[in-house]
């Protein structure tokens, strides 16, 4: 057992992901066992003593005092710590130097008087009373954070509301406004489909796939997870339909969001019923025939939704979409060549997601025939007793909370998702591993690159011992992302992973393989 | 017109709170954003927070 040595520098502040990352690079440093790198905030200071390295003095600390304490050997120098910690906060900042950073909204509204949106993402205790001040001031918003109360979002739509601007969030992850990406996005072509989504990953998915299937989008707006509930009554959403139908480079309009409340699906589909404009509606395992009784186009999954909206803007059949971009001989190829190098002891799945949304929907396709454990089941009964141990077949949204204490997201930072890849592969009754990899903004600048070691790692391991590791995979992005996309799926199948080329088409060839095996 | 649809006529110009990675991904672009060196109110004292906003 190491010791822990501490460093502290009172008033000195840094957003959380910034020191998120350097925590994970100062765990690198020889000697090192654990490196804890934060603000002085409740959760940092209970994570310091959960993992023994907090004392009376770290326990004193406010949100606004920085710390570092790391638990390591002999050969660990606190100084040597303070100034790798030093360098790798100067590295940040060295693109930014320059720029003048003020210090509160209403300071930098007088450095950029024609500012028109504002992107949230403090904790989320103080986010709303800055997505407020925003709002008061005339300014859009997209508010990235969580952990803002139900009550403190229905005030700021209305008030939003009021004054006809976009309160996108509490919790939005991804929004395209004027073709710019924000947050969590894709670069996807300029084009004339409009987007309301409810859930991140879902909206990223729907995006890329008009992107690849050489449409593009007009408008994506983000109304943050809990807007279709009763409480919040959809206001963002419905907003958001209007302004898409006024606008006249929009001319189909797509929704996405997991079932809404009954009340709130009743006003959304009624605005969809009067819409001079085609909608189509994926209200994701929600009933289809409500949304096409109101004149909804609805669909069976994010993929369908895509490839509707190309079909109406190209004013082509519209009809569902429930197979393979490649050919069914094909298909029926590649399913018996990894059935065949599966041994008889492996059967099971393990889906290890960073996009909660996509993870959903592979349950909604394979849990028609298939017992899915998870963190975030379809029914109760398969809820995993411990997120860190599956069970069977499982699919993991490595996003939620229990993966994430004091971690940035699995999309930033997939050390968890690269050390759980093993873990599974260790387990001899595993057959097939499902994983998905999203590109764009605000995501890692190379998860391809993150997770290959421990591809390669499970694969050999598994093949020393006989048997043989399945990885099924899917890529959400777009050429024009920042990490490339044929680059990224050329990776992973020199990998030997075999990448599909939509998210229900890699769960949907797993249902095959899984079919042959269980 | 609605002031959602006025911004669709406009540029984007963006002030980031929070994560400094979005802002930058935003420069990169090339999208005029400027980045509040936001620290919490009253060194996150709550009770002194509140008093202060409504001061304001």
């Amino acid at each position: 057992m190491g010791s822990v040595k501490y460093s502290i520098k009172k008033n000195t502040y840094y957003d959380s992901v910034t020191l998120m990352i350097i925590s994970k690079e100062i765990k690198k440093m020889d000697g090192v066992e654990e490196a804890l790198v934060g603000m002085g905030t409740d959760l940092n200071k209970e994570l310091a003593t959960n993992l023994q390295m907090s004392n009376s003095e770290i326990d004193e600390l406010t949100p606004n005092d920085f710390f570092i304490s790391v638990l390591g050997d002999d050969k660990v120098n606190i100084e040597e710590v303070v100034a790798e910690v030093d360098n790798l906060l100067n590295a940040k900042k060295k693109d930014s130097d320059s720029d003048y950073m003020p210090p509160t909204l209403d300071s930098a509204v007088n450095n950029d008087p024609d500012a028109n949106m504002v992107v949230i993402s403090l904790p989320g205790q103080y986010a709303a009373e800055e997505a407020k001040k925003a709002l008061n001031k005339g300014l859009n918003v997209m508010l990235f954070s969580d952990n803002v109360k139900i009550e403190e979002e229905k005030e700021l739509k209305e008030l939003a509301k009021s004054k006809g601007l976009l309160m996108m969030g509490p919790d939005c992850g991804t929004a395209i406004i004027n073709n710019v990406p924000l947050a969590f996005a894709n670069v996807v072509r300029k084009g004339s489909i409009g987007v309301v989504g409810a859930s991140g990953t879902g909206t990223q998915e729907i995006t890329v796939l008009i992107d690849r299937l050489g449409e593009g989008v007009s408008q994506v707006i983000g109304t943050g997870g809990r807007d279709l509930k009763e409480e919040i009554g959809g206001i963002m959403m419905l907003m958001g339909i209007d302004a898409l139908i006024n606008d006249p480079n929009t001319e189909v309009i797509v929704l996405v969001s997991k079932p809404p409340a009954p009340s709130v699906a009743e006003k959304v589909l009624k605005v969809v019923k009067d819409s001079p404009k085609p909608v189509v509606v994926n209200f994701i395992g929600g009933d289809r025939e409500v949304v096409e009784k109101y004149g909804g186009y609805s669909c069976i999954s994010l993929e369908d939704a895509a490839r509707k909206a190309v079909a109406l803007v190209r004013k082509e059949e519209v009809k569902d979409f429930d197979g393979f971009s490649l050919a069914e001989e094909e298909i029926n190829r590649i399913v018996d060549q990894e059935v065949a190098k599966i041994t008889s002891g492996q059967k099971y799945l393990r889906a290890l997601y960073t996009g909660g949304t996509i993870a959903d929907e592979s349950m909604k396709l394979l849990g028609k025939d298939f017992d899915i454990y998870s963190n975030i089941p379809l029914s109760p009964e398969f809820k995993l007793e411990n997120s860190m141990v599956s069970k069977e077949n499982t699919c993991l949204d490595l996003g939620e909370d229990e993966f994430t204490k004091g971690k940035p997201h699995p999309m930033i930072d997939p050390s968890y998702r690269t050390e759980r890849l093993v873990q599974e592969a260790k387990d001899e009754e595993v057959a097939v591993i499902l994983m998905d990899f999203v590109l764009g903004y605000g995501a890692n600048e190379d998860p391809i690159g993150e997770m290959l070691p421990s591809l390669k790692e499970a694969k050999e391991m598994m093949a020393k011992e006989g048997r043989y590791l399945c990885i099924v995979g899917y890529v959400c992005g777009t050429e024009s992302d920042p990490q490339k996309l044929k680059e990224s799926q050329e990776r992973l199948e020199e990998a030997g992973v075999i990448v599909m080329p939509s998210n229900a088409q890699a769960a949907r060839l797993t249902g095959l393989i899984l079919n042959k095996i269980q | 017109m609605s002031k959602i649809n006025e911004l669709f006529n406009k540029d984007l110009r963006v002030i980031n709170m929070g994560l400094e990675s979005f802002y930058n991904d935003l420069k990169k672009q090339e999208i005029p954003v400027t980045h509040v060196a936001w620290k919490p109110v009253a060194g996150g004292n709550k009770k002194l927070s509140s008093l202060l906003s409504r001061l304001k």
